[in-house]
């Protein structure tokens, strides 16, 4: 125990090797000092007029636990709340120079009025300010995305308990804030009635009244934390176990189905492929989650290409570079990449493993579309002019709508729809 | 000359018997491994040409193998392979020093072309990977942003990676834009080098907005 560690870890609680609550062990790894010292001062300040106890209980309360504390409530940085309360120095410096300079000038409403509306403000201030920041803070904690590189499923519940964490941090910082205002309002109107004399006509039963409340919140102040710390472990347990029920539901709904499915149509393996592509798409869907807007091009295009693989059992490989919201020409243009895509599908299949590949880039300026398949291609010159396909449906309706379509297409090459479409700003 | 030989990392068993079935006749299948550690101590044993490397793996993934086995041996050819469809993954994967990435739909054959192409010093670029690069590397052109010293694609590379996201093989992509395939082997091997070596705000700032970090 009289061991000290290599690097100082910041100022904790250590219950683990402490007596009562650890104040001292942990307060003795930060400062380099065998606890017993620090015990023994502790035992001789309660002695002598007990000001140790007083010390010892606060930093019960203040001081973090050191396992819970490695990287959670700790990493507020130090520097931030050293420049806040500077800061909050400086201005109250600044307000007194003036009050007392209004003072001097007889520009005074009274000492009785004045400090104490002074001191009321500026509690009013501290509890509004968190009471807005309170309903604000639901979304304040940015997700850890590093977690993100885990499967989501997996993810979630990791994500959730380094969120209580962060939060129990900021809320932490709001109560000792929310205290300090309204310790401010009340000592504000304590100072009135002092000064009117109200006060002492009631002096005795308020601070009975004052010397119970502070009693009973010392007794009861370790039960009633300890309760919100299993409370809010009990919550997270909790969410942790729904999502995990989400997942099984939805696994339940599409894998298991899927699988029975596969099963059953061993024999051929024409739908199994292609109930395991719709199985996969379904799958990478959910676990994308929201990460691709609904409503764009890249969601759209995989929607359509997802139909025509269904319809025509020919794989279509989509890969898209960047994204924009859909507006009329765009939908236009998902519509002619559809139209590409089935004649890619009905006429450039030559068989199995023949898969066509769909490749869009959205770029401020302009979204580009190819839809390419590798059949046996045709001369286009001998494209009779009624085959409205292609004609109508894909040129005609990039034409409508400002945009062009080329077909590339020469025999043994495969056959490529080009669509470009200038964006307006 | 001879097949190049490989080892197959994944922790999917059925994954690997399968792809070694699917290898053995037309490359030299070393062995197999099943997590990092094993991985890390088998390549280094039987030192083959190429490692066919799974991008998700417990304990780090194919992203630590490939840390643990460049240090000592810097020369070593990886070939990543992957289910995953996040580009975060695939990226990760490329910069950390994989030669390429192909899904596991690919079939045996496009992957003993692909293992070929990787231990002739190529890099296999699939068009999801084109894609992701192309995204990695995009949106970054409004000319008042351009600072000189990133390393942005070249219009002709850019050229090239589109090709390659729209299906085209490099014989292909070569007769299409009148250059030899080396040309484009050599323009993809470029795409490549700057995807590892570009550690700048270029890359960041697309993590950022893809929320990858905070």
């Amino acid at each position: 125990m009289s061991t000290v560690p290599a690097t100082r870890p910041a100022l904790h609680r250590d219950p683990t090797h402490g007596v009562a609550g650890g104040v001292c062990a942990g307060v003795g790894q930060r400062l380099g000092v065998d606890p017993l010292i620090l015990r023994v001062a502790i035992v001789a300040a309660s002695a002598a007029g007990g000001v140790g106890v007083a010390l010892y209980v606060l930093a019960w309360v203040l001081l973090p636990v050191a396992a819970a504390g490695d990287g959670l409530p700790a990493t507020r940085p130090r520097g931030a709340t050293r420049a806040s309360l500077q800061v909050g120095a400086g201005v109250s410096l600044l307000l007194a120079s003036f009050l007392l300079t209004l003072r001097e000038l007889g520009l005074w409403a009274g000492d009785p009025v004045v400090f104490p509306l002074v001191l009321a403000a500026g509690g009013v201030a501290l509890v509004w300010r968190q009471s807005t920041q309170r309903l604000v803070s639901p979304e304040l904690p940015p997700t850890p995305r590093a977690a993100q590189t885990l499967p989501a499923a997996a993810a979630t519940p990791t994500v959730t308990v380094a969120e209580t964490g962060e939060r129990r941090a900021t809320r932490a910082a709001g109560v000792y804030r929310g205290g300090f205002g309204v310790a401010l309002i009340v000592g504000a109107g304590l100072l009135v009635l002092q000064t009117t004399g109200a006060l002492s006509a009631a002096r005795d039963v308020v601070l009975a009244t004052v010397v119970v409340v502070t009693a009973l919140g010392l007794i009861l102040a370790p039960f009633l934390y300890r309760l919100g710390r299993t409370l809010a472990a009990e919550r997270a347990a909790r969410i942790r176990s729904q999502e995990r029920a989400e997942v099984a539901a939805h696994l339940h709904d599409s894998v298991l189905q899927t699988l029975a499915l596969v099963q059953r149509q061993a024999a051929d393996p024409r739908a199994v492929a292609t109930l395991a592509r719709r199985q996969e798409r379904e799958l990478r869907t959910w676990l994308e989650g929201d990460r691709t807007p609904t409503g764009h091009v890249a969601s759209a295009l995989r929607e359509v290409a997802a139909e025509v693989e269904e319809r025509f059992g020919v794989a279509v490989d989509v890969v898209v570079v960047g994204d924009a919201p859909l507006d009329a020409d765009l939908l236009a243009t998902v519509e002619a990449a559809r139209e590409a895509m089935v004649n890619a599908a009905k006429f450039g299949g030559d068989g199995a493993g023949s898969a066509v590949a769909v490749f869009a880039e959205a770029t401020v300026e302009e979204v580009s579309l190819f839809v390419r398949d590798r059949g046996p291609g045709f001369d286009l010159a001998a494209v009779p002019a009624d085959r409205r396909g292609v004609r109508e449906s894909i040129v005609g309706r990039m034409e409508r709508h400002g945009g062009r379509a080329t077909v590339h297409a020469a025999p043994g090459m495969g056959v490529e729809v080009e669509l470009r479409l200038e964006r307006r700003p | 000359m001879s097949a190049p030989s490989v080892v197959i990392v994944d922790d999917h068993a059925l994954f690997r018997a399968g792809v070694r079935a699917e290898l053995e006749g037309t490359l030299e299948v070393l062995g197999d491994a099943a997590e990092v550690e094993v991985a890390v101590r088998l390549v280094m044993d039987v030192k083959p040409d190429v490692v066919l490397l799974d991008v998700h793996m417990p304990g780090g993934g194919g992203v630590e193998v490939i840390r643990r086995v460049s240090e000592p041996r810097p020369g070593q050819r990886f070939l990543a392979l992957s289910v995953s469809d996040a580009a975060e993954d695939v990226i990760a994967v490329v910069r950390a020093g994989a030669r390429g990435y192909v899904t596991k739909s690919i079939s045996g054959a496009e992957l003993a072309d692909a293992v070929r192409r990787v231990h002739d010093g190529d890099a296999v670029f699939s068009p999801r990977l084109a894609g992701f690069v192309l995204d990695a590397f995009a949106g970054q052109l409004a000319p008042e942003q351009v600072d000189p010293e990133l390393d942005l694609l070249t219009p002709r590379e850019r050229e090239v990676l589109q090709h390659l996201a729209r299906g085209y093989l490099y014989k292909e992509i070569a007769a299409r834009l009148h250059i030899s395939a080396k040309t484009v082997e050599a323009h993809v091997s470029a795409v490549l080098r700057k995807l590892q070596l570009s550690n700048r705000h270029e890359l960041s700032r697309w993590a950022v907005e893809r929320r990858l970090v905070d």
